[in-house]
């Protein structure tokens, strides 16, 4: 690893202030992506500003219909948050099923979704159950988020406070987990909203998206049989050594099928 | 840069370098070499500790980013004379060959029985998924872990595995014909 300057500001107006000063400065959340990459020499910031001393970025806020959740907020924080498991489980399911236990007492909600890796499992939460993410200047529209492969709206030095969620009526999760790394292969957040109903996709395209076609379909009928006749197009889908952009669509069928018979089975 | 960190009860104040990770300080400035660094890139669990009391992968954490926290590695859990349940379990049931993945394994199968409220072979199994052993030595492993879990567990895993086998043979049988 490259040498750096290593800072941890106590809030986000010494974070920004530190991002200013400095040549080519990056922001550590947990440090489950950046540190291992700083290590291959595929990042070299000049300074590390660290963001887990920054009580503004955590918290867990519940409104009539909406969870706020903090960025710093660990994966495994929001497994074991009773509340969360109570009233929006499918995120503590979906947290719960990222990497290994080592990694979740670490990784948090903001460097997952910054990061925008095709294959994170939060992004499908984001696009699927997600309103706004709120940033230290602005809130973006979830669906607006998320740009392209490892790309976001965010601008340099933009630090995300927390994710806004919408809490459905039901929603479940499906994952084609990879079985070395645990990463999605394809996930499929299905959320039923009562009047909509919401897919997010992850791990197929560049970056996470929802299935407006098969929104609509199980929108009038939330059966797996709804899409039974579908056929994804693999157009622009990712293809690689774990799987081919055409088995990619074969997935999304699959997973948000089987998303929906979860979904119908809980209580 | 100056780090407090306490280890294994003991408070130190150390001089690190910014980009430092947490297991070369623990092995070579204080020569815990109980924790080990098997693949160096987060993903076999050998360098597993514990951070303010939960599992993290040492080698993947700055030591300045533990700056301020309480560290517990294998040499903190037990004496020679009086081991933790979790190492009496893993000596019991043979559950280590080469030993390089043992303290990693111990550590994390401490924070998941710690932090389970039940378990059965299937969530042990999942639990120790950031642990790889290269003598493969996985079932003794989970029996370890639930001997130490003991009244946490709600099934037998022997039992489990039997069932499992049991139907893998069926399936089998049922394939050929
Ligand atoms: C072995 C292993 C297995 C994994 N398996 C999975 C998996 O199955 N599914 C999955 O989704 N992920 C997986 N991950 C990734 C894991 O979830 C990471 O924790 C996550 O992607 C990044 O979160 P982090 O807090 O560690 O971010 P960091 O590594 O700290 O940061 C990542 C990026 O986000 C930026 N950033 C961090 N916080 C903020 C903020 N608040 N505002 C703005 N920018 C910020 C950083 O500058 C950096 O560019 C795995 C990782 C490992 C090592
Ligand atoms: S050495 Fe840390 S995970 Fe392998
Ligand atoms: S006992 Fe040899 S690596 Fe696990």
């Amino acid at each position: 690893m490259y040498s750096f300057e290593f800072h941890r500001p106590k809030n986000i107006k010494a974070a920004l202030r530190l991002f200013r000063k400095a040549d080519d400065p990056i922001y550590v959340g947990g440090g489950m992506t950046l540190i291992p990459s700083m290590k291959q020499r595929l990042a070299a910031p000049t300074d590390l500003i660290d963001l887990s001393a920054v009580g503004e970025l955590r918290g867990v806020a519940w409104g009539e219909k909406t969870l706020t959740l903090g960025a710093m907020n660990r994966h495994n924080e929001v497994v074991e948050d009773a509340q969360i498991q109570d009233r929006l489980p499918v995120l503590g399911e979906l947290a719960a099923s990222i990497g290994d236990n080592q990694v979740r007492n670490r990784g948090t909600l903001g460097g997952a979704i910054a990061n925008a890796d095709p294959a994170g499992d939060y992004p499908a939460a984001v696009v699927a159950l997600g309103t706004r993410v709120i940033t230290h200047q602005r809130s973006i529209a979830a669906s607006e988020f998320f740009l392209d492969l490892f790309e976001t709206a965010l601008t340099p030095g933009e630090v995300i406070k927390a994710v806004e969620f919408a809490i459905p009526e039901r929603a479940s999760y499906a994952k084609f987990r990879h079985p070395a790394s645990g990463y999605a292969v394809v996930g499929a957040l299905v959320a039923d909203y009562g009047d909509e109903v919401r897919v997010g996709i992850t791990g197929a395209g560049p970056c996470a998206f929802r299935a407006k076609y098969i929104e609509q379909l199980l929108s009038q009928q939330l059966e797996p049989s709804a899409i039974e006749a579908v056929t994804v197009p693999d157009a622009g889908f990712i293809s690689d050594i774990h799987a081919s952009a055409a088995y990619r669509a074969h997935l999304v069928k699959i997973m948000v099928q089987r998303a929906v018979s979860r979904l119908l089975e809980a209580p | 840069m100056k780090i407090k960190l306490q280890v294994n009860g003991r408070q130190y104040v150390l001089k690190v370098k910014a980009n430092s990770l947490l297991v070369t300080v623990l092995r070579e400035d204080l020569g815990l070499t109980g924790t080990r660094v098997g693949c160096d890139t987060s993903q076999c669990g050998a360098c597993t500790v514990h951070m303010n009391g939960r599992a993290i992968k040492a080698c993947s954490l700055l030591a300045v980013q533990a700056d301020e926290t309480n560290i517990l590695t294998i040499e903190g859990i037990g004496t020679e004379t009086s081991l933790h349940p979790m190492q009496e379990a893993f000596r019991d049931c043979h559950g280590l060959q080469c030993g390089f993945c043992t303290p990693g394994m111990i550590m994390q199968a401490i924070d998941l029985v710690e932090h389970s409220e039940r378990l059965d072979s299937a969530e042990i199994r999942r639990g120790i998924e950031g642990n790889l052993c290269r003598c493969t030595g996985y079932h003794n492993i989970i029996r370890a872990i639930a001997q130490a879990a003991g009244p946490k567990m709600i099934e037998s895993v022997d039992a489990a595995a039997r069932e499992e086998a049991l139907q893998e043979t069926a399936s089998l049988r049922e394939d050929s014909r």
